[in-house]
């Protein structure tokens, strides 16, 4: 067995390569990879126009036209706002700066039910915010910019995290260059830290969209669920399997496993090319 | 302190050079506060007003209901299974993929992040289609009177999945930034693998480990989208925590939930805090010339 081993791999005095590779082999077959390809199968079993039927519904393509389009819109404002968290965390000296730092984290470590009953709670009529809101028309709660609003806050943290160690990265002299040669501060943004930091930010916005699109426990408490208006397409997943209707929910599954597959390559690109362009500056 | 380690010197100098003006400054840091306080401080401050509503009798009243009691216990088994698991787990696939150079590695490593890329419905469902009563192995489980799906092992199994790669995908860069000198080397001096791997490695990535476990244990007692799918919500039984809130909150009983929602709530910012504190240790130990320990790769 060895000898075949020894072509793949380089030769190490290290012990214990087969013991722990095959640990892992086991483990990802046996929780992830078999599993996920059980819905690839269970999706053969329908005809290809009985799955098409199922997944160009009408109620479907209206729940992944919201959940697209509310994942987009959110991971849009933490694109312009998290850069903006990060530049203000990065660049200038404040009180409580340190706290503030560590609480964006904060939605990664919130259970997202818990999110989604205090966004609720804070932007339904009645709420703290939803009161000030109501006055202008505004309705939040149990509306599609209630979907906006929870997929905002689970996808706050990447933008920041992305961009953050990159400007702390930058080259002041880049900087210094820019203003010797009389361009004023927003030049000098547009010019030389934007392109710098684009890679980046660029991948925290897919990231925080490759988030949003599957989210279900923050979006299901504060969007109301009207079919057609504001049910997410994980929830019309859960709403089918209530219903016993476990070919419907798997091609739905599949339709949103494949999608989420081309948002990871497309994340695997971007880091890559982020690393490309790091060598290079 | 915290100035004088951000800003040395010829920095600082630089920034007066090439600063915005005051009033942007503050304009800058107070768009960003508003933001922050709309999205994440009001809600969090949102649910602890919500829990104290009808006073701290009834809040404490409302966490020592045994349905209550019983989401908590069953919300810490479940993490004590997961967390070990995916424990074991991230050290035997960072010690295969780290320490030795193979074909196929980086295909290895997008597989562990998968999870990461699958809605948590979806990784309710896979389970549902392989133990469900029409699922692959459903008609073998329910002859042998095994219940997965609808029971406390399906809940296991969900958490698992949603959780895989947390401890791999921290200790995997920090294991390959280290290299492999030190094992080398007390490989010549005779060490077996288990005491290479409790005296050298282990000790090396200490922070990194503590990291993942700490966000790791911090998603297991909060999943919710994937435990749904697989619970069956039966109370007492197969609630977790989150589920409980959910039924709470459906049965208008808002107080209630928000009253379990603030363990959770708290839970929450013990793993800031933890995750703060080794952040720090470990940029502390960076300081003193030990091995790196890069914060903020697992999102």
């Amino acid at each position: 067995m060895s000898a075949a081993v020894w072509q793949w791999r380089r030769p190490s005095v290290l012990p214990g390569f087969g013991l722990a590779l095959g640990y892992t082999i086991l483990y990802l077959s046996l929780i992830v990879l078999i599993p996920l390809s059980a819905a690839f199968f269970k999706t053969f079993a329908l005809t290809w126009t009985a799955f098409w039927e199922t997944v160009t519904a009408p109620r479907v393509v209206a729940s992944l036209r919201l959940t697209f389009g509310a994942s987009l819109i959110a991971a849009a404002i933490n694109g312009i706002f998290g850069l903006l968290v990060a530049w203000v965390l990065v660049r200038y000296r404040f009180a409580g700066r340190r706290i503030v730092d560590a609480l964006i984290d904060l939605p990664f470590a919130l259970p997202t039910a818990v999110a989604g009953i205090a966004l609720t709670a804070v932007y339904a009529g009645n709420g703290w915010i939803g009161r000030l809101l109501e006055p202008m028309g505004i309705k939040v709660a149990f509306t599609p910019l209630g979907v906006i609003v929870a997929l905002t806050f689970i996808g706050l943290p990447f933008v920041v995290r992305t961009v953050q160690p990159v400007l702390e990265d930058l080259e002041p002299e880049l900087e210094e260059a820019a203003a010797t040669l009389g361009a004023n501060r927003w030049q000098t943004f547009q010019r030389i830290i934007l392109p710098a930091i684009w890679p980046a930010l660029l991948t925290g916005f897919t990231l925080a969209t490759a988030r949003a699109v599957g989210e279900y426990g923050s979006v299901i408490f504060i969007a109301g669920n009207v079919p057609m208006v504001s049910e997410i397409t994980p929830l019309l997943i859960i709403t089918k399997l209530e219903q016993y209707d476990y070919a419907g929910a798997t091609a739905i599954a599949v339709v949103m496993l494949l999608i989420s597959f081309a948002l990871l390559l497309l994340i695997n690109l971007l880091q890559w090319w982020t690393g490309r362009r790091m060598v290079r500056i | 302190m915290s100035d004088v380690f951000a800003l040395p010197a010829p920095v600082a100098a630089r920034r007066r050079a090439t600063a915005e003006p005051v009033l942007v400054r503050a304009g800058l840091i107070g768009i960003a506060m508003v933001f922050l306080g709309v999205f994440l401080v009001v809600p969090l401050a949102a649910v602890f007003t919500e829990a104290l509503r009808k006073g701290v009798q009834a809040y404490f009243a409302a966490l020592t209901e045994p349905d209550a009691l019983a989401a908590v216990r069953l919300t810490i088994l479940v993490a004590l299974i997961a967390v070990p698991a995916n424990l074991i787990f991230g050290v035997a696939a960072s010690w295969a993929i780290a320490k030795f150079e193979f074909k196929g590695k980086s295909v290895l490593i997008t597989l562990i992040d998968l999870p990461f890329a699958v809605s948590p419905v979806v990784s309710g469902l896979i389970y549902v289609l392989l133990f469900g009563l029409q699922g692959w192995f459903g008609p073998w489980l329910q002859a042998h009177d095994i219940k997965i799906i609808f029971a406390v092992p399906g809940i296991v199994l969900a958490t698992v999945f949603v959780t895989f790669p947390f401890v791999a995908r921290e200790l995997i860069p920090l294991m390959q930034a280290q290299g492999s000198e030190e094992e080398e080397a007390a490989r010549v001096l005779g060490a077996s693998g288990w005491q290479i791997l409790w005296r050298v490695t282990l000790p090396n990535v200490k922070w990194g480990l503590l990291y993942g476990v700490i966000l790791c244990n911090a998603r297991a007692m909060g999943e919710f989208g994937a435990v749904s799918v697989v619970s069956g919500h039966i109370r007492g039984l197969t609630n977790t925590m989150p589920l409980y809130v959910e039924i709470l909150y459906n049965e208008y009983h808002f107080a209630a939930a928000f009253a379990v929602a603030s363990l959770l709530a708290c839970l929450a910012l013990a793993t800031l805090a933890l995750k703060g504190l080794v952040e720090w240790k470990a940029r502390q130990e960076q300081d003193n010339g030990e091995p790196v320990f890069e914060y903020g790769a697992a999102t």
